[in-house]
C-alpha cells in the first residue's frame, strides 16, 4: 500500500492532503474535504451521479483516484453558484422542475455544464446524448432536457450583451 | 465498495511504464482510462498488488493515418475518436464503435487501447479491430512487435497475447481501401450496458461489385471476442446480395456461443446476432457504394 501528499485545486480553492492509493477521488472529496454536493449513487460507474469536471472534462468521481488527481483543476457543484447567485443551469432546474428528489441533480448539472461548454446551443438529441452518462429515476428527463435548453438561452444571451451595457452598480 | 491496497506508481514515458511492469512481474497492472479497471477493483474482482499509471504519457494519444495505415495511440480516449474529423470523414465503423463504448462521461477518460488490452468479450473495439484486420503493437524489455488482431485476442477470457511486461502502445488500422465500408451494431438495454450482442463488418468490394474482403467479428456472445470466419469466407467473390448476406448472418450466428443471462437466453441473443449482421452488411455495403 502507498500514501501519497496530493495537491488539487477545488473549485478555485488550493487543497492538500495524504492519500492512501486506494482511496477514490469521490470519497476523498465528500468525506475528507467535506465537499458532499457530489453524490454517490452507485458503484458500477454506471449512474452518473458523482459526476465533476476534471481539468474541464465530466468525470466520474467514482472511478477515478484520488492519487490521479494530484496537480489537476477540478470543479463540483458547489462551484457553479458565484457570488450568491445561481448558475443559469441551477436556475434552469429550478424554473423547469427538473428535478423531484435531487439525488441525481449534481451530476446531472455537472455533466450539462461540460456539454454546453463543447456545444453551447444544442439540439435536444444532443442534450439527451450528452447526459445519456446520467440516470435519473424520477422525471423522466423531459424537464431536464429543457431546464439545459433554458440554460443554453440564457447563457447565450447573457455573451451577447455588448461591453459596458452590463454593470454600472 | 473500497478497493484493496496496492502501490500506485506513475509512468512518464513507455520505456519507464515496460520497466516498472518488468521489475514487478505479473503483480502489475496498467492503469490508462480506469473505466474497467476501477470498477472491478471496487468490486474486488481485480486485486492487483501495482498500478503503474500511464495517463501522464501524452505521446500515447494521437490519430494519425500515414502512408495507408491509421495509428491509434494507445491513450487515445474514446472521446477523442467521437469527436476527430478524421475518423468521422473516413472511418465510420470506428466512429459506430466508440460512440457505442459506455457513456459520454465514461468515454472522456477510457481508451481505445484499454478496451483492447482489456479483453473482455463484452467490449465494443475487439470486435470492430477484428472485422478491420487492425494490428497491435505491442513493446517490452527487448522491443516492439506487432501483433495481428485475431493472434492478440485468446481462446480464454480477459486473456492476450501481451507478456507480463508488455504494454500495448499503438493499435494500426488499413486505411479504407476504394470501394469499401464498414459498419457496427449494438443491440443494448440502456446506454451504458454491454451488448446483448454486437456485430461489426468490414467489406470491400471489387470492380464488378464481389467482395474481395470480409471482416466480421461479434461483442458479447461467447468468452471471447468472436471472428466470424466461415460467415467471412462465405462472402468472398460475391455480390451482397440478400441471399448472401443472409447466408453470412446464419453462420455468423453460428459461430456464437451466448449464455444466457439477464440480457436474455441463449437463442435470443444467437437470433440479435444474426439480424444485426444483417443490418451491419446492409450498412457496410451502402457505405461502399457512397452511401453514409
Amino acid at each position: 500500500m502507498s500514501t501519497h501528499h496530493i495537491s488539487v485545486t477545488i473549485n478555485g480553492t488550493p487543497y492538500q492532503g495524504d492519500v492512501e492509493s486506494r482511496t477514490l477521488l469521490v470519497h476523498w472529496i465528500r468525506d475528507i474535504l467535506g465537499l458532499t454536493g457530489t453524490h454517490i449513487g452507485c458503484d458500477t460507474s454506471a449512474c452518473g451521479a458523482c459526476t465533476i469536471l476534471v481539468d474541464g472534462k465530466a468525470t466520474k468521481s467514482c472511478a477515478m483516484f484520488a492519487v490521479q488527481a494530484d496537480g489537476r483543476q477540478i470543479m463540483t457543484v458547489e462551484g457553479l453558484e458565484q457570488g450568491g447567485k445561481l448558475h443559469p443551469l441551477q436556475e434552469g432546474f429550478h424554473e423547469e422542475h427538473a428535478l423531484q428528489c435531487g439525488y441525481c441533480t449534481p451530476g446531472m448539472l455537472m455533466s450539462s455544464l461540460a456539454l454546453l461548454q463543447r456545444n453551447p446551443n444544442p439540439s435536444e438529441h444532443e442534450i439527451r446524448v450528452g447526459i445519456s452518462g446520467n440516470l435519473c429515476r424520477c422525471t423522466g428527463y423531459v424537464n431536464i432536457v429543457k431546464a439545459i435548453q433554458y440554460a443554453a438561452e440564457k447563457m447565450q444571451a447573457a455573451e451577447q450583451v455588448p461591453v459596458g451595457a452590463e454593470g454600472g452598480e | 465498495m473500497i478497493p484493496g491496497t496496492y502501490d500506485y506508481l506513475v509512468a512518464r514515458s513507455v520505456d519507464e511504464a515496460v520497466a516498472l511492469l518488468d521489475q514487478h512481474g505479473g503483480e502489475a497492472k496498467i492503469l490508462a482510462g480506469g473505466q474497467s479497471l476501477i470498477p472491478l477493483m471496487r468490486f474486488r474482482i481485480a486485486g492487483p498488488s501495482v498500478l503503474i499509471d500511464i495517463n501522464h504519457i501524452n505521446s500515447l494519444e494521437y490519430i494519425q493515418e500515414i502512408d495507408g495505415t491509421l495509428h491509434i495511440g494507445a491513450l487515445t480516449r474514446e472521446a477523442e475518436l467521437d469527436q476527430s474529423a478524421l475518423i468521422r470523414e473516413r472511418y465510420p465503423i470506428l466512429l459506430d464503435t466508440s460512440t457505442m463504448v459506455a457513456d459520454p462521461v465514461v468515454r472522456n477518460w477510457a481508451t481505445v487501447g484499454g478496451n483492447i488490452a482489456h479483453a473482455d468479450p463484452a467490449n465494443d473495439h475487439p470486435a470492430t479491430m477484428l472485422a478491420l484486420g487492425a494490428r497491435v503493437v505491442a513493446r517490452g524489455p527487448a522491443g516492439e512487435r506487432v501483433i495481428p488482431i485475431d493472434e492478440f485476442f485468446t481462446d480464454a477470457p480477459f486473456e492476450t497475447a501481451l507478456g507480463s511486461n508488455e504494454m500495448l502502445t499503438e493499435i494500426r488500422i488499413p486505411a479504407p481501401a476504394e470501394r469499401s465500408g464498414g459498419a457496427y451494431f449494438k443491440l443494448e438495454r440502456k446506454v451504458g450496458d454491454y451488448a446483448i450482442a454486437g456485430v461489426a463488418v468490414y467489406i470491400i468490394l471489387d470492380g464488378s461489385g464481389n467482395v474481395s474482403y470480409a471482416g466480421i467479428g461479434l461483442t458479447n456472445v461467447g468468452q471471447t471476442p468472436i471472428k466470424a470466419r466461415a460467415a467471412e469466407q462465405s462472402l468472398l467473390g460475391k455480390p451482397l446480395d440478400d441471399a448472401n448476406i443472409h447466408a453470412a448472418a446464419d453462420l455468423a450466428a453460428a459461430a456464437t456461443q451466448p449464455t444466457a443471462d439477464t440480457r436474455g437466453p441463449v437463442e435470443y441473443k444467437r437470433a440479435m446476432a444474426r439480424t444485426l449482421t444483417v443490418r451491419a452488411l446492409h450498412k457496410a455495403l451502402t457505405r461502399a457504394t457512397g452511401g453514409e
